[in-house]
C-alpha cells in the first residue's frame, strides 16, 4: 500500500500546524491511523508494547456484536412475515429485516460521530474509538419500528450529554448507548413500550393474522399472562417479539464467549451479573404472590435484555467498577435490581437498563470501598510496626 | 522447610533472541563510558578535567548534595570527554583505557572496618554506588538506617540472563559481599530465589532465602520485599544486585575495585545471543561488533521493559547485565489493527498468536497504537503480583494527590515493578515515567 502511503504523505502538511486545513487535523488524524497504525516509536519506559490498542478492542467488541445483529435482522423478517401470516424464505426474511435495520444503524453512526468529530476537532483530541461500539449497541437495543428522527436525537443527546460533557471516551459515568434508550424510554415512551413496536409494521397498521400478538415474553409476564410466555427453548433461540439484538441468547452467548476468550470484557461483571438475577428470581419465587414472582429464575434470564445487557452493557469498563473486588458487587447488584424492576415495578417491563444505568451511578462509590480497604491493609501494617519499634 | 511464594499474575513476554549459556570471546573494549543518569538520584559534580589520567578506582565525580559520595573509575586510561547536554547536563564521562588496569594507590583494606569507618570507606571508593534505597528507587542515603536487605536471586525479565551462570563460581566473593554488608548494618538479609533451581545463594551464610515461583516480574527485588517484609511509612529497604554484591566482595578480599561483569547480548537482532566478558561502562559497539542483524535498530543497555536506550554509540549501564537489541518500528503498518496479527504479541487473545503458544515474537518499538484516555480496567492487576490497586495509584501519580499516594503505596513500588502494565497498557499510558515523576515529587515534598 505504498502508493495510498505517499498519497497521505503528500497531504499530511495541510493538516499540520499552519496548514490550511489545520482545523480538520483530528478528522485528518483519524483516518489516517485508521488506514496506517502510526510509526510512532517508544521514547522513555518500555521499549516495546502489546500488540492491542484501542481500535483491536473495541474491533472485537463490534465482531462479538455480529452474531446478534445478524439474527436481529432475520428475525425482523421473520416476525413481519409471521404478522402476516405469509410464507417466506429464509433469505426473503433476511433480505427484509437487513432493509430495516440497516438504516437505524448507519443514522446512529452518522449521528453519533459527526458529534465525535466535531469535539475532538474543538478539543483539538484525537476522535476516540468508543462510539464505534456505541454506534452499533444503539441500534440493537432499539425496536424496529423507531422512526429514524429518534434515533438520531437519542444518540446525539446520549453523546453529547453521556459522553462528551464529562470530557469524552474514558471519562463518562454512564453507558452511552443505555442513555440513548433511556432518552427515548422517558421522552417517546408509547415508540418503545407496549405491543407495537417490536414487529415491522404494526405502528403503521399492517394487516396482521388473527391471534396474532407483537407483545414480548416481558409484556405478557408483567399481565400475568403466563401460558403466553413462550417455552425456555424459544426464548434461547430468539424468535420472539423484542429490540432487534436482544432476542437471542444463543447469539449473545456466541458474542459472550468471544469477549471472555479474547479477553476484552470482564468475566467478573458478566458472571455475577448472571448470578444475581438467579438469586433475585429465587428469592422472589421464595415470596411469590403473583404469577409473574412464581417465573422460574432460569425463564427471567431468557427474556427480555437480561442477557444482552450483562454482556455487552455491564461489562462496559468505562462505567463499571474499575476495582477487582468491585466488579463482584457491581455486577451482582445489577443481576438484582433488574430482576427486581422487573417484577415489581409494572411501569418498567425491563429493568435490566434502568438497573445498569443505577449502577454505572454507584460504580464510583463501590470503587471508592474497595480502594478504603486496601487503605486500611496498609495503614494497619504502618500502625503495628510503629507500636513495635 | 522454605517458604515458597506462589505468584500467579504476571506476564512472561517471549521474545526471540534468548541467550545460549556460551562466552562469546569479543574484543577488548575501546571505551568505557560512565552516564550519572544510571545512577538514580545522583547530582554529578566532577572531580577530574578532560585530559587527565584515571587509574582503576580513582573517583571520576562526587554527589552534589553527598559530597562524599564518589563514582569510581572502572579502568585506568585517560578521561577523554566530559559529554553535555541540554543545560550543560553531563550526559556522560568517557574515558579512553590504556589497557593495563593500573589500580589507584589510595585503595584500602575495608576487611577490618565496620559500622562508621566501613560507611566512610565505602562511600571514598565508589562502592557505596551500588547500594539502592526504597522508596524512591535512589542510591541510598548514608544516613539512614534500613530495616533489611534485599536481594534478587534470578531474573524473569523477558531474555533476562540466567545468574546462576554468570555467578557459579563467585561463591566466596559473594560471601565475602555478605559480610561487608553485615559488618556494615545489622539488619537481616533477604535473598530471594527461584523455586525448583539451585542457586549459589544456598551455599551462603548470613542470608535468609526466600523461593518465589512464577512468571515475570517474580524475579523483581521489589515483588520479594513486598512479600517478605512491605515498606512501611518512614520505613527504608536496601537492595543490591548480585553481581555488584560480587564486586564489593572482590574489594573486601583483593582491595582492588574491580567491576569486570559477564553479561548478555540478547534480542531478535543479536545473530548470536550468548554472554560475554566485559565491564562496566563498556561500548556497546565493540560488545556487538558482528554480531547484528539489520542496520534501524535499537540498543538497550538492560532489557526491553525497563532499560535505557543507549544507541549502538552508547556504553554498558552502571548496573546492567545485559544488552537487548531489538528492531526500531518507525514504520507504518497498513490496516495493522485489524489483521489477524500471527506473529503479533499480546496479553490479551485478541491476536489469533493465541493459537501459539509457545512461539518466540519478534517485537520491535512501535507503539502499536495510539495514546488514549484509560479505557480498560483490570489489565495492570493481571499482571502486578502486588496487593496494590495500580491503576489508582498511577491517576494518583497523575494529579499529585501525595496523600493518596502514600495510601496507596507508592513507597513500595519503583518503576520496574510497573513495567509491565506499561507495556500491557490498551491506552498507551506512560506508566514508567508518570511513576518517576512522582516519586521525585513525593521525594522533593517530604525532605
Amino acid at each position: 500500500m505504498n502508493w495510498l502511503r505517499k498519497k497521505i504523505d503528500a497531504i499530511k502538511p495541510h493538516f499540520e500546524k499552519g496548514g490550511k486545513f489545520y482545523f480538520l487535523h483530528s478528522t485528518f488524524d483519524a483516518f489516517e491511523t485508521f488506514l496506517f497504525v502510526p510509526n510512532k516509536v517508544t521514547k522513555q519506559g518500555s521499549h516495546i508494547r502489546d500488540a492491542i490498542d484501542l481500535k483491536r478492542t473495541m474491533s472485537v467488541v463490534i465482531i462479538a456484536l455480529i452474531p446478534a445483529l445478524l439474527f436481529g435482522m432475520y428475525n425482523v423478517g421473520y416476525q413481519y412475515y409471521k404478522a402476516i401470516g405469509q410464507e417466506a424464505s429464509f433469505f426473503d426474511m433476511f433480505w427484509f429485516g437487513f432493509l430495516k435495520v440497516l438504516p437505524i444503524i448507519i443514522v446512529s453512526y452518522v449521528s453519533g460521530l459527526t458529534v465525535e468529530f466535531i469535539f475532538a476537532q474543538i478539543r483539538h483530541h484525537e476522535v476516540n474509538e468508543g462510539f464505534l461500539v456505541s454506534g452499533m449497541l444503539i441500534p440493537l437495543i432499539m425496536p424496529v419500528n423507531i422512526p429514524l428522527w429518534m434515533v438520531s436525537v437519542a444518540t446525539i443527546f446520549a453523546v453529547i450529554f453521556g459522553k462528551e460533557v464529562f470530557g469524552g471516551t474514558g471519562m463518562n459515568i454512564f453507558n452511552p448507548a443505555l442513555l440513548a434508550r433511556a432518552f427515548v424510554f422517558f421522552a417517546y415512551p408509547k415508540q418503545i413500550s407496549g405491543d407495537l413496536p417490536w414487529t415491522y409494521g404494526l405502528t403503521q397498521g399492517i394487516q396482521t393474522v388473527d391471534g396474532f400478538s407483537g407483545a414480548t415474553p416481558l409484556a405478557n409476564a408483567a399481565a400475568h399472562a403466563i401460558e403466553r410466555i413462550p417455552d425456555n427453548w424459544t426464548l434461547f433461540v430468539g424468535l420472539i417479539p423484542g429490540s432487534i439484538g436482544e432476542t437471542s441468547k444463543m447469539a449473545i452467548l456466541i458474542g459472550a464467549a468471544i469477549l471472555l476468550f479474547t479477553g476484552i470484557a470482564n468475566w467478573k461483571v458478566m458472571i455475577s451479573t448472571v448470578l444475581g438475577g438467579l438469586f433475585m428470581g429465587f428469592v422472589l419465587n421464595v415470596f411469590a404472590v403473583n404469577p409473574f414472582m412464581e417465573i422460574s429464575p432460569i425463564t427471567h434470564l431468557l427474556m427480555g435484555g437480561f442477557l444482552f445487557g450483562a454482556v455487552f452493557m455491564a461489562t462496559d469498563p468505562v462505567t463499571a467498577s474499575q476495582t477487582e473486588t468491585g466488579k463482584y458487587i457491581y455486577g451482582f447488584l445489577i443481576g438484582v435490581i433488574a430482576i427486581l424492576i422487573r417484577v415489581l415495578n409494572p411501569a418498567y417491563p425491563e429493568g435490566m437498563m434502568l438497573a445498569i444505568l443505577f449502577m454505572n451511578a454507584f460504580a464510583p462509590l463501590i470503587d471508592h470501598y474497595v480502594v478504603e480497604a486496601n487503605i486500611k491493609r496498609r495503614m494497619k501494617r504502618w500502625n503495628q510496626t510503629t507500636v513495635k519499634s | 522447610m522454605p517458604t515458597i511464594i506462589k505468584l500467579k499474575k504476571g506476564l512472561d513476554i517471549r521474545l526471540k533472541g534468548k541467550p545460549q549459556e556460551i562466552i562469546l570471546t569479543t574484543e577488548p573494549y575501546k571505551q568505557v563510558g560512565i552516564c550519572p543518569d544510571n545512577l538514580p538520584g545522583f547530582i554529578p559534580k566532577p572531580l577530574i578535567k578532560e585530559g587527565e589520567e584515571v587509574l582503576v578506582g580513582s573517583s571520576l565525580f562526587y554527589h552534589k548534595d553527598i559530597p562524599e559520595m564518589v563514582v569510581a573509575s572502572p579502568v585506568s586510561g585517560t578521561l577523554k570527554q566530559i559529554k553535555r547536554g541540554e543545560k550543560r547536563k553531563i550526559l556522560s564521562f568517557i574515558i579512553e583505557p590504556d589497557g593495563k588496569q593500573t589500580p589507584t594507590n589510595s585503595n584500602m583494606d575495608i576487611s577490618k572496618l565496620s559500622d562508621d569507618d566501613l560507611r566512610k570507606a565505602m562511600l571514598s571508593t565508589g562502592l557505596w554506588s551500588f547500594i539502592i534505597q526504597r522508596p524512591y528507587n535512589i542510591i541510598a542515603i548514608p544516613t539512614l538506617q534500613p530495616k533489611a536487605i534485599f536481594i534478587s536471586g534470578f531474573d524473569t525479565a523477558p531474555l533476562a540472563p540466567n545468574l546462576e551462570f554468570i555467578l557459579h563460581d563467585e561463591k566466596e566473593t559473594l560471601q565475602a559481599g555478605i559480610n561487608v554488608l553485615k559488618r556494615l548494618v545489622d539488619v537481616p538479609i533477604y535473598v530471594g530465589l527461584k523455586s525448583n533451581t539451585t542457586s549459589v545463594f544456598e551455599q551462603i551464610n548470613g542470608i535468609h532465602i526466600t523461593y518465589f515461583d512464577g512468571p515475570h516480574p517474580a524475579g523483581n527485588v521489589g515483588i520479594h520485599i513486598h512479600h517478605v517484609s512491605p515498606i512501611n511509612k518512614g520505613e527504608i529497604v536496601w537492595t543490591i544486585r548480585p553481581e555488584d554484591l560480587v564486586i564489593i566482595g572482590r574489594y573486601e578480599l583483593t582491595g582492588m575495585y574491580d567491576v569486570r561483569r559477564t553479561i548478555a547480548v540478547v534480542g531478535s537482532q543479536v545473530k548470536q545471543p550468548a554472554y560475554v566478558k566485559t565491564i562496566q561502562g563498556a561500548d556497546i559497539a565493540t560488545i556487538v561488533k558482528n554480531n547484528i542483524y539489520g542496520e534501524n535498530n535499537r540498543y538497550i543497555s538492560g532489557n526491553v521493559l525497563t532499560g535505557k536506550n543507549a544507541t549502538i554509540e552508547g556504553f554498558l549501564g552502571f548496573y546492567d547485565r545485559m544488552i537487548s537489541v531489538i528492531p526500531e518500528g518507525d514504520r507504518y503498518e497498513f490496516l495493522g489493527w485489524a489483521m489477524p496479527g500471527f506473529n503479533k504479541f499480546s496479553l490479551s487473545r485478541t491476536f489469533f498468536s493465541w493459537l501459539f503458544p509457545k512461539k518466540e515474537y519478534v517485537i520491535d518499538t512501535n507503539y502499536h497504537g495510539g495514546e488514549r484516555a484509560y479505557v480498560m480496567t483490570g489489565q495492570y492487576e493481571k499482571v502486578l503480583p502486588m496487593d496494590i490497586l495500580p491503576q489508582h495509584l498511577i491517576k494518583a501519580a497523575l494529579s499529585k494527590d501525595i496523600e493518596l499516594l502514600e495510601k496507596l503505596g507508592i513507597y513500595e513500588v519503583v518503576e520496574e515493578d510497573l513495567a509491565l502494565c506499561e507495556f500491557v497498557c490498551t491506552s498507551k499510558i506512560e506508566v514508567q515515567h508518570i511513576l518517576r515523576e512522582a516519586l521525585d515529587f513525593v521525594r522533593k515534598e517530604m525532605s
